[in-house]
């Protein structure tokens, strides 16, 4: 009995220890963790406070709004990096999905809401078939194919004839209409120049794609993939279909990618093969980098951050892209594991 | 014909020195150069103050790029490099570096050069006529001045001590540590040829095409094509990748509209690697 308790005691005093940023006192009073607290709050502040605070203010409205979209969509990107794959072919999908939902909406009148799953579907689908062959490719092999990929694609929309109208690309997207089922309007229709809409769909597309992702890591599937980073062998070896877990991340990957690009098309109303280019499956990649590869919410924190400081560096015009350049280089080289990763620095 | 075969030995020769650069440091140091596309960039504009604005002697204007290159490929190692490949946890982390950097090299010379297209006028002029197609002179400038470089730098990998120590540490770090060689001052040699190989390739090229600070991308991608071709981290295979691309590049244009080319090129690496993932002359990955 004195044993356990003893034993008991000196766990507390390990945890209390090696707690990485966990309040011991707190913990013990509240029923709940400090994190998942913090996390409320800046769920709040997403979600009301902000677009309360700045509903009149579309530049700022549509700042968050990118930040919001560049995150989901890299989150795509971090997905594959738990498979140990760094995918620079994010751009293509997001392509894909803007053009999915561009020819259908402009072309046959579908509904954005029909489009937009549409959108993602068909971006998996397409992943899923190349992804197979060039999965089997590894760390900077894979890196190379998915950024020619990335070209390939760009260049397929170029010649794409009149089904894409190549380089003047695909204009006047309709914004979304009401989304109405059994004749209750869910949603309704998306007016004028209102970004806030934009907003609420950005955040709760955000929110979705973080709390989905957070379900799969947790899970066997989850595991899966993490194990297929450590050792692809390894894991072949006691039975895991290594070929259908890579190309089941990937294909989620790029339906996140479809997703994003789908939303942006409706968003910005128009979609043109440079709309997604090389720079920015780079770029989907960098955030993930930037916030830290270990963590679900990295590729958040870094396309934020980067997005934010870009703007805020909007007023000196001709240094901006070279500073954000050199705060980029700064990062790598102060924390090169991510910027989450100073939590566990003391 | 024969009008295709001598732009292809044209093209695949230059390639094949830009491909050889990102191979270096690929072998070398385990580092996807990105800002590759950039360095080849900043050597043409090197040579396009140099010759082209102040009338410098063209090879003394391309030595000095080549020079300024391997300077710039110096500091990339020794301040920002070798940091991140100690204190990083996953090898991929490099790759941002090099990202970061290449946005920085092109966000510089955006900023020093303008968006402005450049080009500087022909070194040499004339035509010749080979075997019933025209190859201009500056063409056959480019080719044998790129030749002589190729060949240079196989001898110097091949047959001094700083090339076989670069090779070797190529091939196994960890021996060639215990054998008293310096890592950081070879790794920093490898990271200062390849970038001066982008650099010369460059300011090769802007005699033929024109560049601007944008062009750099696109240079990489060319490049990241041809050592996936022939097989990333061997010589040989560089090469190889280079002089396929450059046909490939130079039968499309002649038969195909527009950009079409890229597209079939692109699809056919695609298809090609799934067959053999690892290139035509590189090893197996595992």
């Amino acid at each position: 009995m004195a044993t356990t308790q003893k034993e008991g005691k000196r766990e507390e005093e390990k945890v209390r220890e090696g707690g990485k940023g966990k309040p011991g006192i707190l913990s013990s009073v509240l029923p709940f963790s400090l994190s998942s607290v913090l996390l409320f709050f800046l769920g709040l502040i997403y979600l009301v406070i902000f677009p309360l605070l700045y509903r009149d203010s579309r530049y700022v409205l549509g700042v968050v709004i990118n930040a919001s979209m560049l995150s989901v969509i890299s989150l795509g990107v971090w997905l594959t990096f738990t498979i140990g794959r760094t995918n620079i072919s994010q751009g293509a999908f997001a392509l894909i999905g803007g053009y999915t939902t561009a020819i259908l909406s402009v072309r046959y009148g579908i509904s954005f809401w029909l489009c937009l799953p549409l959108s993602g579907l068909m971006a998996a689908l397409i992943g899923a078939l190349i992804g197979w062959p060039i999965l089997r490719l590894r760390g900077v092999y894979f890196a190379m194919i998915t950024l020619s990929l990335t070209e390939a694609t760009r260049l397929a929309f170029l010649n794409g004839g009149d089904f894409t109208r190549g380089g003047t690309g695909i204009v006047d997207i309709p914004r979304p209409g009401a989304l109405s089922i059994a004749g209750i309007t869910l949603i309704p229709a998306f007016k004028g120049s209102d970004p806030l809409p934009f907003y609420y769909l950005a955040a709760s597309l955000l929110i979705l794609t973080l709390i989905s992702l957070r379900r799969l890591t947790q899970s066997r599937i989850g595991w899966v993939f993490r194990s297929l980073r450590q050792n692809e062998e390894l894991a072949s070896s006691i039975g895991i279909n290594v070929a259908k877990y890579r190309v089941m991340a990937y294909a989620i990957c790029c339906f996140i990618g479809g997703l994003g690009g789908s939303f942006f098309a409706a968003f910005q109303q128009n979609i043109y093969p440079a709309t997604y280019t090389v720079t920015d499956s780079i770029y989907f990649m960098l955030y993930c980098f930037l916030g830290g590869l270990d963590y679900l919410f990295g590729p958040v924190v870094g396309a934020f951050l980067l997005l934010i400081s870009f703007e805020l560096l909007h007023s000196i015009q001709t240094y901006q892209t070279m500073i954000y350049a050199i705060i980029m280089i700064t990062f790598m080289l102060w924390l090169p594991n991510g910027i989450l990763s100073l939590r566990f620095k003391k | 014909m024969s009008q295709m075969i001598i732009n292809g030995m044209v093209l695949g020769m230059i390639y094949a020195l830009i491909a050889l650069g990102l191979t270096l440091i690929f072998s070398i140091m385990n580092v996807v150069n990105f800002a590759h596309g950039q360095m080849y960039m900043l050597g043409g504009f090197v040579v396009y103050y140099l010759y082209g604005v102040y009338q410098w002697n063209y090879f003394l204007a391309l030595m000095v790029a080549a020079l300024a290159l391997a300077v710039i490929g110096i500091i990339f190692e020794k301040f920002f490099f070798r940091r991140v490949m100690r204190l990083a946890k996953r090898e991929e982390n490099t790759m941002l570096l090099a990202m970061g950097t290449a946005l920085l090299l092109e966000n510089l010379a955006l900023f020093s050069f303008g968006e402005k297209q450049r080009g500087v006028p022909p070194v040499v002029t004339g035509v010749y006529e080979v075997g019933g197609g025209y190859l201009p002179a500056g063409r056959a400038l480019v080719f044998f001045v790129a030749l002589f470089l190729v060949i240079g730098l196989l001898l110097f990998v091949q047959y001094t001590r700083p090339g076989r120590a670069m090779r070797a540490l190529a091939q196994d770090k960890e021996a060639t540590y215990l054998q008293g060689v310096d890592i950081n001052q070879v790794s920093a040699l490898g990271f200062a040829i390849g970038a001066a190989l982008a650099g010369l390739a460059g300011g090769l090229l802007i005699t033929i095409f024109a560049i601007n600070a944008g062009s750099g991308t696109a240079v990489s991608t060319k490049a990241f094509t041809m050592i996936m071709i022939g097989g990333a981290g061997v010589v040989s295979g560089a090469i190889l990748g280079g002089f396929v691309l450059g046909f490939c590049e130079a039968i499309g244009y002649e038969t195909l509209p527009g950009s079409t080319t890229y597209l079939i090129i692109f699809i056919a690496l695609i298809l090609f690697l799934i067959v053999r993932p690892q290139g035509i002359m590189g090893r197996p990955q595992g």
